[in-house]
């Protein structure tokens, strides 16, 4: 297990980690999910050893590891670039790490053969590094860094240079992967649909803080608060400005109020967020609430169509499903249901809505 | 990290150890000397900041000073744009890369007093290639005699032998620079000198700052040329600060002035070279992105 | 603003000792209509770039001629083509400020001074850099300088074309969707010649009005983004586009009837006859799960292997007869005990040795 204790980090005067306090388990993936400078790689540099917090202690298996020189600990990472040594072979390349602690050499023919199994690397085991496309090589740093078994696997936006699709098929692969590792999995992503995927735990990141934690899927739907909201959608996650009077809640004078749930009876300034993909032009229930807006730019993707469009004077963006164009300034009515709504109020909390 | 800290001091001191031998020891001694005064017999006397004081307001001294700002000026104004062109010339790639490299290393790997030797004899006019070639299209040169000669030979020298270390380090900085900058200036319309300037000189100014730094330090402290050369003349036209400062140290054994005044030189170099860093290095007010993106994007 | 023809374009690197040069562009004849919006797209490695860098004349393609409004470009320089181009990576001139960036390539075009100031006010407002139009280029993060890069495109009001080579690659994903809009209302706005470089299918089909996918330095289709999606020509563009792509499954006819996995699906909607490997095209988004055999007696047993949840909808990863197959069902659809799978008769795409039948 690996814990940090209210770690902190500046370099030159700038905070880099703010304050940051984990818990991260064994055979479990956490992902760090953030926007580049958010701090993912700083904190990947500290539990890897790399860098030496200012202020406190990182733990592994209950021992502080802060005195321990990076070689001494048991890590294996994986970075955005592709770092293989040019002039081994692949298989040279995955047996490395092995051969530098004196495995046996049986031993390591037949580690090499599972882990180039499991990646399907073993038709290219005798190829040079420079000689395979650029997944095929992510793939062979991917095995370099399983291989060994290590205690602790940082890895660092490792799809972030691959083509979209072969993103998409390592990504589909890697939770599979990883499922037999007994080891720390950390991964960091800017991307909220690979964190989705990939599951497992995540730690919203923001200008060095951990914003919040909790199980993917969990975060995803019941955010605690804007920010993390905010960091956790793709496409864009869409806000207004909202009023409410006991539970009447109104966008502005012009449009009619609304009720959200049934026994929320709030009052005060909220915002009120929708996740694009929950936006409709049928209505979809009774309850469901009227969005009129001024479409902007509808961009096509095959299957579905994504609608930006302006609502009270926010840039909003709806995923639809099929193809559906609009004109520019075309008025559309859209319509949300009560339950897919989030409520944060003045100081960025969800409000938990009776509905959902 | 503690031990590790550690164990990395302990590596270290040996090394500190001679550094301290070999400089701060020296460099003690050289204090002691610039504060005392002897005659003989090892007796010393407390003088304090007499030596100093008659250094400062030597004549002698100041010409000296002048010579050598002035030669290390012309060297920089010759060798640095000099280089820079010569650089940018050279090609990025191919058979020719590795011929250029090596033609420009070549001056590089010749002793400071074998240079010296070869420049004596090369412009000598009773044998020499260069002076009696030139004496014999009529041209009257004589380094020996003539101050104007002499500057030139040693000038010409120090650039022969020198340039290549600016053009080696600018041809560093220029081949890092991607591809995709000249065809974004391509792209924007950019002249030839657009480039140049608002692409190539910026992205070489960090090992530019080296090369001025480099040739400035070795060309104030000139010794062995001037000295195999000229010898300092005719008369003192060439006698710069390190010259003078043997010759008062070892010729004249005022070993009290001479401490002072090298102690004088050592404080300008490095005022001087503090100056061209800070100049340098002023509009510098890069990010710490470097440092945060360690692993980021390329 | 021009139309840009290519006639005959072909590009071979030189080779390396010991190796034929293999075509990274091969024979290929394209006109780009004036204002059109269009993207490249393809894996990398696919000639895509090279393409792009022959028409902005980075590149001398090795044969063919490139026209712009019909007047023969092919030996001219970048500079004389008037083309813009962002690159993948930013590029900014370190030392010059945001706005005297943004006016570079104005100036080195021997602009007014006062039209250079209007229309660069008016790009750092469309990019959102007002507040920083005095600062210096290089103290700037990526996002930011990418954005100048492609300022640096849009100041210039009079070019032939704006070529975007992979310009969001460094881009956070949040800018990514805001940049991309931009984009879009910029082109429709100004009606510039657009020519976009990715291999991000969202990317490219949410911004071209016209898609070339290629493969291997050959173009394999060229269509709107519908088309691409219903009716790809090649099962490469089928598995390439679309997330998941394409179920591509081989299938067999008889007496008019379409069979999967031995069991007869449905009527074959047109003559398949000849030789060759027959395959049917499905999108997941066409696969549907039912509970049982009544009232869908076209719908197969299947086995359901995992079921995705990316936020927005489920993927279905399913077998039938060990044939995997994709489903993309809505959020909180409840999966059947024995479930059954269906597809959509009118979207089913035959292919013959990987090419479209009824194209």
């Amino acid at each position: 297990m690996l814990e940090l204790q209210q770690v902190s980090h500046k370099i030159a005067g700038e905070t880099y980690i703010d304050n940051i306090s984990l818990k991260l388990e064994r055979g479990a993936l956490t992902v760090l999910l953030g926007p580049t400078l958010a701090g993912k790689t700083s904190l990947m540099r500290l539990m890897a050893g790399l860098d030496k917090p200012d202020s406190g202690d990182i733990l592994f298996d209950h021992k502080s590891v802060l005195g321990v020189p990076v070689q001494k600990r048991n890590i294996a990472m994986v970075y955005q670039q592709f770092i293989n040594y040019p002039t081994l072979t692949v298989y040279d390349n995955i047996a490395s790490p092995l051969v530098v602690v004196g495995v046996k050499r049986e031993e390591i023919g037949r580690r090499v053969a599972e882990i180039a199994t499991l990646l399907q690397l073993t038709p290219l085991l005798q190829r040079k590094p420079a000689a395979l496309s650029g997944g095929q090589q992510q793939r062979v740093a991917l095995a370099r860094a399983l291989i060994k078994r290590a205690d602790l696997v940082l890895l660092d936006e490792p799809l972030a240079n691959l083509d979209y699709k072969l993103r998409e098929e390592l990504r589909a692969e890697l939770p599979r992967l990883f499922a037999h590792m007994g080891a720390v999995l950390v991964y960091a992503t800017t991307e909220p649909t690979e964190a989705l995927i990939l599951g497992g735990n995540t730690v919203c990141m923001h200008a060095g803080r951990a914003v919040e934690v909790g199980p993917t899927m969990d975060l995803y739907r019941r955010p605690a608060g804007l920010l993390a909201a905010r960091l956790f959608s793709d496409p864009p996650l869409n806000t207004v400005a909202v009023t409410g009077s006991a539970g009447n809640f109104s966008f502005h004078q012009a449009l009619p109020a609304f009720r959200l749930g049934h026994n929320v009876s709030l009052s005060g300034d909220f915002t009120f967020s929708v996740r694009p993909h929950n936006l409709q032009t049928e209505k979809p229930a009774s309850n469901a609430i009227a969005l009129p807006a001024t479409v902007a730019v509808t961009e096509l993707s095959g299957s579905e169509s994504y609608v930006h469009f302006d609502f009270c004077g926010q840039a909003w963006v709806a995923l639809l499903h099929g193809i559906r164009e609009f004109a520019r300034d075309e008025q559309v009515q859209f319509w949300v249901q009560p339950e897919h709504v989030m409520l944060f109020d003045a100081n960025q909390q969800r409000i938990a809505l009776a509905a959902n | 990290m503690k031990t590790q800290n550690n164990k990395a001091w302990l590596m270290v001191v040996p090394v500190l150890l001679l550094v301290a031998l070999s400089a701060i020891i020296p460099l003690m001694t050289v204090v002691n000397y610039s504060v005392q005064d002897t005659f003989g017999n090892n007796e010393f006397f407390w003088v304090g900041t007499e030596w100093f004081q008659e250094i400062l307001q030597s004549e002698r001294f100041h010409n000296a000073l002048l010579r050598t700002l002035l030669f290390s000026g012309l060297i920089l104004a010759i060798e640095i744009p000099l280089g820079i062109a010569i650089a940018l010339a050279m090609p990025r790639g191919g058979v020719w890369v590795s011929v250029c490299l090596v033609l420009m290393a070549l001056p590089l790997l010749i002793p400071w007093n074998v240079v010296g030797t070869i420049w004596q004899v090369f412009g000598r006019v009773d044998i020499g290639l260069l002076g009696h070639g030139l004496a014999s299209v009529g041209i009257d040169y004589n380094y020996t005699q003539n101050t104007f000669d002499a500057w030139a030979t040693l000038i010409i020298m120090d650039v022969w032998h020198w340039t290549s270390l600016v053009v080696l380090l600018c041809y560093s900085g220029l081949v890092a620079i991607p591809e995709v900058f000249y065809q974004a200036a391509r792209i924007d319309g950019a002249s030839r000198w657009s480039v140049f300037r608002y692409i190539q000189l910026p992205k070489i100014k960090r090992v530019l700052l080296i090369a001025v730094l480099l040739r400035f330090m070795d060309s104030f402290m000139i010794y062995t040329e001037p000295f195999v050369v000229t010898g300092g003349g005719p008369g003192n036209a060439t006698t710069f600060l390190s010259i003078d400062l043997v010759q008062m140290a070892v010729g004249q054994f005022d070993l009290g002035p001479a401490a002072a005044m090298s102690l004088i030189y050592f404080l300008v170099i490095l005022l001087l070279c503090w100056v061209f860093y800070t100049v340098m290095t002023s509009h510098d007010n890069e990010t710490h992105e470097g440092v945060h993106r360690a692993g980021g994007r390329p | 603003m021009a139309c840009i023809e290519l006639q005959q374009i072909a590009h071979r690197y030189p080779a390396l000792p010991g190796e034929a040069s293999a075509y990274a562009v091969q024979p290929l004849s394209q006109v780009w209509q004036d204002g059109g919006a269009y993207a490249l797209l393809g894996p990398s490695g696919c000639g895509k770039t090279t393409l792009l860098n022959i028409i902005s004349g980075l590149l001398r393609a090795s044969a063919g001629r490139v026209l712009f409004d019909g007047v023969d470009v092919t030996g001219l320089s970048t500079e004389r083509r008037n083309i813009a181009q962002v690159f993948q990576f930013p590029v900014v001139y370190d030392t010059l400020s945001v706005a005297d960036n943004l006016a570079f390539p104005l100036r080195n075009r021997g602009l007014k001074s006062a039209e250079i100031e209007t229309r660069v006010a008016t790009v750092l407002q469309l990019l959102g850099l007002e507040h920083m139009a005095r600062v210096q280029a290089r103290s700037l993060n990526a996002d930011d300088k990418q954005k100048i890069s492609l300022g640096r495109g849009l100041v210039r009001t009079d070019v032939n074309a704006i070529l975007f080579d992979e310009p969001l690659t460094v881009i956070d994903p949040h800018l990514k969707w805001k940049l991309r809009t931009e984009l879009k209302k910029i082109h429709q706005q100004f009606g510039h010649t657009m020519i976009y470089v990715t291999h991000d299918q969202t990317e490219a089909l949410t911004f071209a009005e016209r898609v070339i996918v290629m493969y291997e330095g050959a173009v394999v289709q060229i269509g709107t983004p519908q088309e691409l999606f219903e009716k790809p020509a090649h099962t490469f563009v089928g598995k390439f586009i679309g997330s998941p792509g394409m179920n591509v499954l081989p299938c067999a006819t008889d007496a008019g009837n379409l069979l999967l996995a031995g069991k007869v699906i449905g009527k074959l909607p047109y003559s398949a006859s000849g030789a060759g490997q027959l395959e049917l095209g499905i999108r997941p988004e066409y696969v549907s799960l039912v509970a049982t055999a009544a009232g869908n007696p076209d719908s197969l047993p299947a086995v359901i292997a995992a079921v995705e949840d990316n936020g927005k909808h489920f993927v279905v990863r399913a077998s039938i007869n060990d044939l995997p197959i994709s489903a993309i069902v809505r959020e909180g659809t409840v999966i059947p005990e024995s479930p059954r799978i269906m597809l959509d008769p009118a979207k089913i795409n035959l292919y013959r040795n990987s090419h479209l039948v009824n194209a």
